[in-house]
């Protein structure tokens, strides 16, 4: 229990280890050989669509549901084997916070505690005072849960997780139906735990507030492990890309095909995600994207970069407009956009709008 | 719950009390006795609660064990916590184990309250045809409550096996109770007669040799071993099914 200490610099150790990890349902594969690596003292985002396995891996991994195959380790130990060791270090609320509606708050953490053999009954009353006070609760502790609204049974569910000091914290969709305020106290809250040393592994599919909390990240798709990494690295992967605003698009065109860049023609000016310049109030304009390989701005040094622009040459944003400009292409509007998580999320898992079969 | 099992007795008391006659050899047994000795509440209500009151309410207690988490969803809080599944799944049957102690009792006791408080007590014959004192007799009371006790653990054993099988606790608890009716009714068909002894509820019926001088025990000891075999092969089967069971809910 010893190990994983506070400031203790940063490993390969992993706190989440799977190899080849699979559950079928019936016919269908609701994980298809996850193979996870969850870094010791990292934040790490699981990202998913809805249906695409998230909270199934999940599952697996607090030994509620059996892997079909595959193997994991979790803190360390292998599981499921070791699972009775491994769970009293693991703080958990999945798939949403579940709580006798006739009792209180305070009493349903109480027997929450003393279902876990590690739970000291001469602590209980403190920690359970404790974890209510981190998530906000203090005042409705001796209210019953059925009187509790979504936002507070989503406290009391992390607050469950509090319980004990915790090594690891899985926590599926923590900042469902929380207001605002919960969501920021969420944030906060998951800083303060992975200050604390602890582990965080955060499933959402709230892109933005993954790119605001979380050090490392994972991408699902239909049950795969599409994308996994440091935030960098994933950003990185997507390419920047600029945007030209143009009445001339031919020409535009031939320009950046002289540059070595590829525009794809976007009349409306729309671009999914981005946070260009709509309604310039250009009707006769048309805008042009290119991804711009090796644009300065692309990853933070130190980051891999993976995309398969080796062969082209780094063109800075500043020489297309000139290019452009000496062209005689009448520019209206130029922009650099750095590819957001949510790009990469989208190219990765599809546009639709259906749930993945 | 058990409120309703007190309501019991005291449903028959005063309907007793109000209707005054009651002509002998009609309703339930010892009913026409009543009026004469107030104990025989409780015995009569027992009697009378043990084809469906006592099932069913057991069926609904089992039947929500391992269910009733599920559907609310605090089974899988209560795993990961970790309560670890062979401890939860004794803790629950301990649960149940304990409800069928008290309801009987809480049946028989009532009963002997109200009686006692509406009828004259007084000294009771036995069916051996021996005469014993109130205090006696409430004694043999509290033994019917215990036979009763252990003659529904059979069933509680298998409404938690029932309950490993489902999210459903409704459906638990009527599947359980439904099995304890038709155990009844295959015990009433005289074609069956072979089967008669493996029913778990063939003995439920048979205290009436804790009402003799002296006690004989034979059916108690017959009881709880057909009891102590339910037990044990619901048990495993509950032990097996939950053991890998796949928490989703």
């Amino acid at each position: 229990m010893s190990a994983a200490g506070p400031g203790a610099e940063p490993s390969l150790e992993l706190s989440i280890a799977t190899k080849g990890l699979t559950k079928r349902f019936g016919q269908q594969l609701a994980v298809d050989g996850v193979d996870l690596a969850v870094p010791k003292g990292a934040v790490f985002g699981f990202l998913g669509p809805n249906g695409s396995g998230k909270t199934t891996t999940i599952r697996l991994l607090l030994g509620l549901a059996t892997a079909t195959g595959g193997s994991m380790r979790v803190l360390g130990e292998e599981m499921p084997r070791k699972l009775n060791d491994v769970l009293p270090r693991v703080g958990a609320l999945v798939e949403g916070p579940a709580f006798y509606p006739f009792l209180s708050g305070a009493a349903n953490l109480r027997r929450m505690d003393a279902a876990d053999p590690y739970g000291s009954a001469a602590t209980r009353r403190a920690r359970v005072q404790s974890a209510l006070e981190r998530v906000g609760l203090t005042h409705a502790a001796d209210k019953l849960v059925r009187a509790y609204s979504l936002g507070m049974k989503q406290r009391l569910g992390i607050a469950n997780a509090l319980l004990a000091p915790r090594e690891l914290l899985v926590l599926d969709e923590p900042t469902n139906g929380l207001d605002p305020q919960g969501t920021r106290e969420v944030r906060s809250l998951v800083r303060s735990l992975a200050a604390d040393g602890a582990t965080v592994f955060v499933s959402s599919h709230l892109l933005a507030e993954v790119e605001q909390i979380c050090t490392h990240a994972a991408i699902m798709s239909a049950g795969r492990l599409v994308a996994q990494g440091t935030l960098a690295e994933l950003r990185g992967a997507g390419q920047a890309r600029i945007r030209v605003l143009t009445p001339d698009p031919g020409t535009a065109a031939q320009v950046l095909a002289g540059l070595g860049l590829t525009a794809t023609l976007s009349p409306d000016g729309h671009t999914p995600g981005g946070t260009g310049f709509g309604g310039s109030g250009s009707g006769t304009d048309a805008a042009l994207f290119a991804s711009l390989p090796g644009a300065p701005s692309a990853a933070p040094p130190g980051a891999a970069a993976r995309e398969d622009a080796g062969s082209a040459q780094a063109v800075a944003p500043e020489a297309v407009v000139a290019a452009l400009v000496a062209a005689g292409v009448r520019v209206r509007g130029f922009a650099t956009e750095q590819a957001s998580l949510e790009d990469r999320f989208v190219a990765l898992t599809g546009e639709g709008f259906d749930v993945v079969q | 719950m058990l409120c309703a099992l007190a309501a019991i007795p005291v449903l028959i008391s005063v309907a007793v009390r109000v209707s005054s006659a009651v002509p002998p050899g009609r309703g339930p047994a010892f009913l026409d006795r009543i009026a004469q000795n107030g104990l025989f509440v409780g015995v009569t209500a027992l009697v009378v609660s043990v084809p469906l009151f006592l099932p069913l309410t057991v069926g609904v207690v089992a039947g929500d064990t391992i269910a009733g988490e599920a559907g609310q969803g605090t089974l899988r809080y209560l795993l990961v916590a970790p309560a670890g599944r062979i401890r939860l799944l004794i803790v629950k049957y301990a649960g149940t184990a304990l409800f069928v102690v008290v309801a009987p009792l809480v049946v028989a006791l009532t009963g002997a309250g109200i009686g006692s408080a509406l009828f004259p007590v007084g000294p009771v014959t036995l069916l051996s045809g021996d005469t014993i004192g109130p205090g006696e007799a409430v004694v043999r009371l509290l033994l019917i409550a215990a036979y009763l006790a252990v003659s529904l653990l059979g069933l509680s054993a298998i409404g938690l096996f029932i309950s490993t099988l489902t999210d459903v606790p409704v459906g638990a608890m009527a599947a359980t109770v439904v099995l304890s009716v038709v155990a009844q009714v295959l015990d009433a068909l005289p074609q069956l007669e072979w089967l008669h002894p493996w029913l778990f509820s063939h003995y439920w019926l048979d205290f009436g040799d804790l009402l003799r001088q002296p006690v004989s025990w034979d059916s108690f000891a017959v009881n709880a071993l057909l009891q102590g075999g339910y037990i044990a092969f619901f048990g495993a089967l509950a032990y097996g099914r939950f053991i890998t069971k796949d928490v989703l809910s």
